[in-house]
C-alpha cells in the first residue's frame, strides 16, 4: 500500500476509514455491539471511544513488532496484542465510569473479537510504518464511532425521546427503537441511507464499474 | 429491418402457457371482498370509531406505497388491490379504541420497512400486516391491549373496557369465562357471532367463515393451510387446554376465540409468505397451530397467531426446498458422480 512509496496521504488513510470502508455501513463488520450498546447515546459513544483507542493502540503495537512476528504465529500474536490493550481500556473503564461499565462491561471485553481490529492488523499494520498504521487506526475507529453515534442518537431519540439522557420530545416514543429488534431497523435503515448518498453525490455513474 | 424486428417481437416464456382469467388484483381484490361480513359486525360491535381506525389504516397504506413508489421511481402499483388488502388486514387486527396515529405508523411500517424495501409484492419475507401489528404490539403494549367492550348500539358512545376471553383464560381460568359469559352454550353462541372483546374484525367467527367458504369456492385459497392450522390447534387445546387433568381442554372455545379463524384463512395463506408446495403448507399449518397453542397456555401473551405466523413464515422457503416435487425423469447427482 501507501508505505512502498514512500509518499504518505495521511488525509486519505483517515477519510477512508471514515467514509470508503466505514467499518459499520460499509463493511458490515462488528455489527453486534452496533445493535446490542446503542440503544442510548452515551453507551453508543463510550463503546465507540473505547474502540478507537484499541483500534489506535493496537495499530501501532503490531506496526512496532511487524519485523519481529514470524508469520506462521501471526494471528495469535494479534490476539493476545489485542486483548492485552482490551483488557487496559476495560480496566480504566470500570475505575472512570463504573455505572456505565456496569451496562456495557461484556461488550468492551468483546471487543477483543472484533473483526475489524483484527483485520486492520492483518492488512493494514503488519505490512506498514507507525505513522500510516496510526492514521489508518484513526480513521477506522473514527469511522466506528461516527456509526455508533448515528445509530444511538437515532435510537434513543425514537425510542425514548431524549438525547444524553435529557428528554426532548414529549409524545409517546416507539418503544421497539430501543430493544434489538430496533437496532437492527436502525442499523439497515441507515446502512441504506449512506449508501445511498455514496451513491447519489460521490460516485457519480458507479454502476459502470462493477 | 431494426423496426420490423421490434414489431415482430415474439416472447417465448416458461410454461404453461395458458391464460387464465385471473390476475393478482382480480384475487387480491376478491380477498379484501371476502372480509366484508368481518368488517359490517365489527362495526355493528365497536361502532363508528373502528370503521375510521380501519379506513385511516388502508389509506394510510395506499398512500405509504403510493408515495414511496413515487419517490423511487418505480411503477406504482396500488391498484393491484394488495397493499389495500394489508391495510385492511392491520385495520382488523387492532383493538377498537386505539388513538389514529397508531394504524398510521403501523400501515406504514407494514407497507414500506416489511413490503417495499425487500422489493415490493411477492419479495416480502413476512406478512406485512402482521408485522406492522407486531411493530405496534411491542411498541405500545399498553395502548394496543385496551379492549373495549362491545355493544350492540350503534352509537354507543360510553366505552367500557374489559378483557378478552383470551385474557380471562389466561389470568383468571375457565371457571371465569364461565361466570362471564353464563353457560357454555351462550359462551359458544356469543363467540359465534362475535359478540366479545377483541381486534376490530376477529371476533365475529360467522362473518369470517362467510369470507372463507367464498375463498374456498373460487379456489383462491386451498383447504391444506387452515385444517392443519385449525386442526393441530384444537388437538393440542383439547390435550393441553384443560387444568390438571389432560384430555380436558376446550377447544371450541380457543378456536373462536383470538385471531385464529382471521390468522387460518386469511393471513397464514398469503401467497407471499406461506410455502408453494401442498405437502409443504400442511406442515406450516401445523407448524403455526402448535407455535399458537405454544404461546397460548406456555408464553407470556395471551394470543399467539400472530407471531406463530411470523414464525412459520421464516420457515416457508426451507419447507418449500424440502418438499420440492421431483422433475419427471430426473437423476440423482450423487449416482453419477459415484460411476
Amino acid at each position: 500500500m501507501a508505505a512502498q512509496t514512500g509518499k504518505v496521504n495521511y488525509i486519505e488513510l483517515i477519510t477512508n476509514g471514515i467514509i470508503k470502508e466505514n467499518t459499520i455501513f460499509k463493511l458490515a463488520l462488528s455489527l453486534c455491539p452496533s445493535i446490542a450498546v446503542t440503544n442510548n447515546l452515551k453507551n453508543g459513544v463510550l463503546m465507540g471511544v473505547a474502540v478507537l483507542f484499541v483500534q489506535v493502540m493496537v495499530n501501532i503495537t503490531i506496526s512496532l513488532m511487524r519485523k519481529i512476528i514470524h508469520p506462521r504465529i501471526r494471528l495469535p500474536i494479534f490476539m493476545l496484542v489485542i486483548s492485552g490493550w482490551v483488557t487496559i481500556t476495560d480496566m480504566s473503564m470500570a475505575a472512570a465510569v463504573p455505572d456505565v461499565y456496569k451496562q456495557m462491561g461484556l461488550y468492551i471485553q468483546l471487543i477483543v473479537a472484533f473483526a475489524s481490529i483484527l483485520a486492520r492488523a492483518e492488512m493494514f499494520a503488519s505490512k506498514n510504518r507507525i505513522a500510516p498504521s496510526m492514521a489508518d487506526g484513526i480513521g477506522m475507529g473514527i469511522g466506528f464511532l461516527f456509526a455508533l453515534t448515528v445509530i444511538s442518537f437515532f435510537r434513543e431519540l425514537i425510542g425514548k425521546g431524549s438525547v444524553w439522557g435529557m428528554p426532548i420530545v414529549h409524545t409517546k416514543p416507539l418503544l421497539i427503537m430501543i430493544l434489538p429488534a430496533g437496532g437492527f431497523f436502525a442499523v439497515g435503515i441507515l446502512m441504506a441511507f449512506f449508501n445511498w448518498i455514496d451513491v447519489k453525490f460521490f460516485k457519480k455513474g458507479a454502476s459502470a464499474h462493477h | 429491418m431494426a423496426e420490423a424486428k421490434k414489431e415482430h417481437q415474439l416472447i417465448v416464456s416458461v410454461s404453461p402457457h395458458i391464460k387464465s382469467e385471473e390476475t393478482t388484483s382480480r384475487i387480491m381484490w376478491s380477498v379484501n371482498a371476502s372480509l366484508l361480513p368481518a368488517i359490517v359486525m365489527g362495526a355493528y360491535f365497536f361502532g363508528p370509531r373502528a370503521v375510521i381506525t380501519v379506513a385511516i389504516s388502508i389509506i394510510a397504506a395506499v398512500l405509504s406505497e403510493y408515495i414511496f413508489q413515487k419517490a423511487l421511481k418505480r411503477k406504482v402499483t396500488v391498484t393491484d388491490g394488495s397493499v389495500f388488502l394489508t391495510g385492511l388486514l392491520l385495520g382488523m387486527n387492532l383493538p377498537p379504541s386505539v388513538p389514529f396515529y397508531i394504524p398510521i405508523i403501523g400501515s406504514f411500517v407494514a407497507v414500506v420497512i416489511t413490503k417495499q424495501l425487500f422489493g415490493g409484492l411477492g419479495f416480502n419475507v413476512f406478512n406485512p400486516a402482521l408485522i406492522g401489528r407486531a411493530f405496534l404490539l411491542i411498541s405500545f403494549p399498553r395502548l394496543m391491549t385496551i379492549w373495549k367492550e362491545p355493544s350492540a348500539a350503534f352509537l354507543h358512545l360510553d366505552a367500557k373496557t374489559t378483557a378478552t376471553p383470551l385474557g380471562i383464560l389466561k389470568e383468571e381460568g375457565v371457571a371465569k369465562l364461565m361466570e362471564v359469559f353464563g353457560d357454555k352454550i351462550n359462551l359458544y353462541t356469543q363467540l359465534f357471532v362475535g359478540h366479545r372483546a377483541g381486534s376490530i374484525g376477529e371476533t365475529s367467527a360467522i362473518a369470517l367463515l362467510i369470507g372463507a367458504v367464498f375463498l374456498l369456492y373460487r379456489g383462491y385459497i386451498s383447504w391444506h393451510i387452515p385444517v392443519s392450522f385449525l386442526g393441530t390447534a384444537a388437538i393440542i387445546a383439547w390435550i393441553f387446554g384443560g387444568k390438571g387433568a389432560l384430555f380436558a381442554g376446550d377447544p371450541i372455545v380457543h378456536l373462536l376465540s383470538g385471531g385464529m379463524l382471521l390468522g387460518a384463512f386469511f393471513m397464514a395463506t398469503d401467497y407471499v409468505t406461506c410455502p408453494s408446495v401442498k405437502k409443504g403448507q400442511i406442515l406450516f399449518g401445523i407448524g403455526c397451530g402448535f407455535l399458537t397453542m405454544l404461546i397460548r397456555l406456555k408464553g407470556g401473551y395471551p394470543e399467539g397467531v400472530m407471531f406463530a405466523i411470523l414464525i412459520m413464515n421464516c420457515f416457508s422457503p426451507l419447507i418449500d426446498r424440502g418438499f420440492k416435487t421431483k422433475v419427471f425423469g430426473a437423476i440423482k447427482r450423487t449416482k453419477e458422480i459415484k460411476k
